[in-house]
């Protein structure tokens, strides 16, 4: 079996600083990635995209080359492609590569998985055209695919961003829609004065909003009741806003209601999580280094909790500096102004997550609203889950099944909790979340078969 | 309507449910589909509803198509090649032997 000093998961800004900085400090360092290159989502296919491209998508993604760069000239070794689907209580990873397993250990890992959009379900998502505001910039990134005509709805700096990407793009939008409550505004005023310590934030979400604006998109603001039409895809988006009814015709509809932090591997480890009132997610209990619950087990960047992609990197440095601070190596000066670094990034995060928190109805669907897309399980079944006497996400996964298709609960996941805990009128800390099992996503029962585990590890 | 940042650059093809796809490197099969206006990608497994992507990021697996005889793959993870033949996944799939 291979083996190395530190192994990173996820090519993102915060695996990629770890995994440079690791290597730089003299570790054996080794990068797992799903993706076929490096930058995660935030900086994905930057290494290929052209001058047009990243024109388009702006200075913030363009200062993922930089990241890259530095990752691909480190000691660091990289696999692409390698899908981690297990890692076992003493560190070894199991992953498929090329449509074959196989096996790493790992003294130590640093978890970098960043986030997922969180889910917002509502009549009509599961309908073809409707997609996360993050699927409609991946298409922009890897690809350079333009939808023309979308309309954007929900909430958070992402919706904004992709809005202005498209007026750039010469496609803007048909609308933005802003579910974004307006007692939100008030309270994030009081946010606003220690907002301003983080450089550049507030001033870059002005500009974004002026540029789709005076592109002439128009913007409705606390939009409510959002439903989607369509038969065998969507046709059209229903809300009201200040009173009246909304339609707009559009086939391609992007949602959104912020990041929240991908738990699938740190929930596998059984790392201990724990409910964040102020992000409104799960996230794994760690230090400020990325140290969490589990000996030897690190988790950075967005994965740790949701500070965007500067702070991911940021993090990702810090956490392998921090690993070897404890061997006794390293660098305490940069450990320290890093920390003071991202401790300033961070000052921008309270007003967002005011200004930004989901309104109550993106987490309490109607009953007839499908939540698990996989298993097609709808909001009603799950609350009579719940009066029935199923007490959290892992017996209505057993009544109903939700969770158990092939996503494995990755989308649907927040959601649920949260509808249980709402029903029994206990905070989604307490009623806690889907047990994540191996494999984490679905490989073929020949490449199992085909899997052989070595008696006795070996160099590599 | 969908079109590309970069007018021109290199093809190539694979087939949809018979029909020629052009894709360009770089392209993820999803974005190919997405590119030639496909968005019906699959039917569901429970009520076998039409489905298309939806995250683009492998998370969701609502993309789920079947490339070269092979089901369930993710069509927003596989990078699309020359002369793949793609089809719609319908409905639950069958254990098969490889």
């Amino acid at each position: 079996m291979k083996s190395c000093d530190i192994a990173v998961i996820g090519a993102g800004p915060a695996g990629l600083a770890a995994a440079t900085r690791a290597a730089d400090l003299g570790y054996d360092t080794v990068l797992l990635d799903e993706q076929p290159s490096p930058g995660g989502q935030i900086y994905r296919a930057v290494e290929t995209a052209d001058h047009a491209r990243t024109e388009v998508m702006g200075a913030d993604y363009a200062r993922g080359r930089a990241i890259v760069d530095a990752f691909r000239a480190s000691g660091a070794a990289y696999m692409d492609g390698a899908l981690v689907w297990n890692i076992s209580t003493d560190r070894v990873i199991d992953f498929s590569r090329g449509g074959a397993s196989s096996q790493l250990s790992a003294k130590r890992i640093i978890v970098a998985t960043g986030a997922v959009e969180r889910p917002w379900p509502l009549p009509g998502w599961t309908l073809p055209g409707v997609t996360t505001a993050g699927a409609l910039q991946i298409l922009m990134k890897a690809s350079g695919i333009v939808q023309e005509d979308a309309v954007l709805a929900g909430s958070g700096p992402l919706l904004w961003l992709v809005a202005a990407q498209l007026v750039d793009a010469g496609a803007p939008p048909r609308a933005v829609v802003e579910t974004t409550p307006r007692a939100h505004y008030r309270a994030a005023l009081a946010q606003l004065p220690a907002a301003l310590r983080a450089p550049g934030y507030l001033a870059k979400g002005w500009r974004m909003m002026r540029k789709v604006k005076r592109a002439g998109v128009r913007h409705f603001a606390g939009a409510e009741n959002i439903a989607i039409e369509g038969a065998d895809a969507a046709s059209a988006i229903r809300f009201t806003a200040k009173g009246a009814s909304e339609r707009i015709e559009a086939s391609s509809i992007a949602l959104h209601q912020g990041v929240v932090p991908n738990q699938q591997i740190t929930r596998l480890l059984r790392c201990d999580h724990a409910w964040d009132a102020a992000q409104q997610c799960f996230r794994p209990v760690t230090d400020e280094d990325g140290q969490s619950s589990v000996q030897e087990v690190y988790v950075a960047g967005d994965g740790a909790g949701i500070g965007g992609a500067l702070s991911a990197a940021l993090h990702g440095e810090i956490t392998a500096l921090a690993i070897a601070a404890r061997d006794g190596r390293g660098d305490p000066a940069r450990l320290k102004s890093l920390r003071a670094e991202r401790a300033r990034d961070a000052a921008v995060r309270p007003f967002l997550e005011t200004l930004y928190a989901p309104a109550p109805h993106v987490t309490a669907p109607a009953d007839d609203t499908i939540v698990c897309r996989c298993e097609e399980v709808t909001a009603g079944a799950i609350r009579e889950a719940v009066n029935l006497g199923a007490p959290g996400p892992n017996q209505v996964k057993s009544f109903l099944r939700a969770g158990m298709g092939p996503c494995q609960g990755r989308v649907c996941g927040p959601v649920v909790s949260a509808i249980i805990a709402e029903r029994r009128g206990e905070t989604p800390g307490a009623t806690g979340y889907y047990r994540i099992r191996p494999p984490l996503k679905p490989i073929p029962l020949s490449e199992l078969a085909q899997f052989t585990i070595p008696d006795a590890p070996e160099d590599r | 309507m969908v079109r590309r940042i970069e007018p021109d650059g290199e093809t190539f093809e694979f087939t949809f449910e018979g029909r020629t796809i052009v894709a360009r490197p770089g392209d993820s099969i999803a974005a190919a589909l997405t590119a030639a206006g496909i968005v019906n990608l699959r039917d569901s497994v429970v009520s076998g509803r039409p489905r298309g992507v939806f995250c683009m990021m492998g998370s969701c697996f609502d993309c789920l198509v079947e490339i070269d005889g092979v089901p369930n793959r993710q069509a927003c993870m596989t990078a699309a090649a020359s002369g793949l033949e793609v089809r719609r996944q319908r409905g639950g799939v069958e254990v098969q032997a490889s």
